[in-house]
């Protein structure tokens, strides 16, 4: 027991690691909400496009959706930090998790949204068209409100599940708070400090599975339309 | 075009390393296949746990779910790899991977388990057992193979996910295919390695995540 809480909750040790993975924790959620509000927003004008039916922009989305959703979020990360350079494009850690993880939210997001809408009775064009609504018009204010309602549990679990990826920034060296802690750790000899990392994230992450978990009952299977 | 090339498809160099990634392949294919049933048979535990309705064990349930949900896998396995060592235990890289795989999916698939069989309705339970069969005999022949044709759709696509995570393996230093290619990157100085990796992924996942892409377009179809 005694040992336990040495290595994990070393008072001393989690006081002297605190500022810096607290600092690494605003990493983390800076990157996760901007992973989430880039990866939605992109996947969003995705699937409008592709409603839009021009052949050429249809199969550039779909290639685009099918690798990012195929490949795993680490191997992305790892090709645009290491292999990108190459070719004289060099980001920062930062922006590099928040486009890699961004660009597999958005595939996911813009699958999502498209089944969404091609799930709706065509009736509801049809008869927005017979009403004289045009095409936009028809979009925003019948379909899109529509579908996003339909949308939202899947798209709640694929955000939640992609945003955790940030930890894997620590690959690419982002200083977010997992990176932080293990820093610590090989400079202390103790790891009480992944203990601190770990609390963070759950603290961050646990209101979300919580909320999606009350989502999916609200909108879920049976209950919406 | 010719820098393209040069760097992403360079055949000199993926001749010196593709051995490497054959390696690496082997060992993506143990981790998954060594982590998926492991973690399925123990998500199907707590789901089938579940289902006996005991409530002080069902409110426990649901907070290992949550938790394990919420916790991203990578702090999972840094946790594991980097702490256990200084309580004297000594995983490897291997054990820790499948380990940290295991616990977190057995949060998303007890999740899935645990819904699947909430969703076949009560009656089907009662009518078992009016026939008189056993309640192992009800979950194994009745319940079950209804709530999964119900959750194929998450079943699915978090077995896709789990086999993607293995690629984590690489953060803990094993030689798993995302891993080597990075040591071949930095041997041969060009990122063909990485690229190869990233075409091996896809080609291998891509029938898979079209599949579920397809259960999941019908999921909304259905509402």
């Amino acid at each position: 027991m005694d040992r336990l809480i040495e290595n994990y909750l070393n008072a001393q040790v989690l006081a002297e690691a605190f500022p810096k993975v607290l600092d690494g924790f605003g990493v983390t959620v800076a990157v996760s909400l901007l992973v989430i509000v880039v990866g939605i927003s992109f996947g969003l004008v995705l699937a409008i496009l592709r409603v839009m039916n021009v052949k050429v922009i249809n199969a550039f989305i779909v290639a685009y959706v099918d690798i990012f959703r195929t490949l795993p979020q680490l191997v992305v990360i790892i090709f645009i930090y290491f292999a990108l350079p190459y070719v004289d494009i060099n980001l920062s850690p930062f922006t590099t998790t928040v486009l890699a993880l961004g660009a597999v939210l958005s595939a996911f997001a813009s699958e999502i949204f498209w089944s969404a809408i091609k799930a709706l009775p065509r009736g509801q064009w049809d008869a927005a068209s017979a009403l004289g609504f045009g095409f936009f018009r028809t979009l925003f204010s019948i379909i899109l409100p529509q579908a996003v309602r339909l949308a939202i549990p899947l798209l709640t679990n694929r955000a939640i599940a992609i945003s955790k990826g940030t930890a894997l920034g620590t690959a690419v060296s982002l200083p977010e708070a997992l990176g932080q802690a293990q820093s610590v750790t090989a400079i202390v000899a103790n790891p009480s400090p992944l203990t601190l990392a770990a609390a963070f994230y759950l603290t961050f992450f646990i209101p979300l599975v919580v909320a999606s978990r009350w989502i999916e009952h609200r909108y879920g299977r049976g209950h919406g339309h | 075009m010719e820098l393209f090339i040069d760097n992403f498809a360079n055949l000199d160099s993926l001749k010196q390393i593709y051995p490497l990634l054959l390696q690496g392949l082997q060992l993506t294919f143990l981790i998954a296949l060594v982590s998926l049933p492991l973690a399925v048979a123990a998500g199907l535990l707590i789901g089938i746990i579940y289902s006996f309705g005991n409530r002080p064990l069902n409110a426990f349930l649901i907070v290992y779910i949550d938790v394990l949900r919420s916790f991203p896998v990578l702090v999972l396995l840094i946790l594991i790899f980097y702490s256990l060592p200084f309580l004297g235990l000594n995983l490897g890289g291997f054990a820790a991977v499948v380990l940290a795989l295991v616990l977190n999916n057995s949060g998303y698939y007890g999740e899935i388990f645990r819904a699947g069989i909430l969703s076949v309705p009560k009656g089907q339970r009662e009518a078992a057992n009016a026939l008189g069969f056993s309640s192992i005999q009800t979950v194994t022949f009745i319940i079950l193979p209804q709530a999964i044709r119900n959750v194929l759709a998450p079943l699915a696509s978090n077995s896709l996910e789990l086999v993607k995570t293995t690629s984590i393996a690489s953060l803990v230093a094993l030689p798993e295919l995302l891993r080597s290619a990075r040591v071949a990157q930095e041997q041969t100085y060009n990122p063909t390695p990485l690229m190869a990796a990233a075409v091996i992924f896809f080609i291998l996942l891509w029938p898979a995540a079209r599949y579920v892409a397809r259960l999941e377009r019908r999921i909304l179809a259905s509402r």
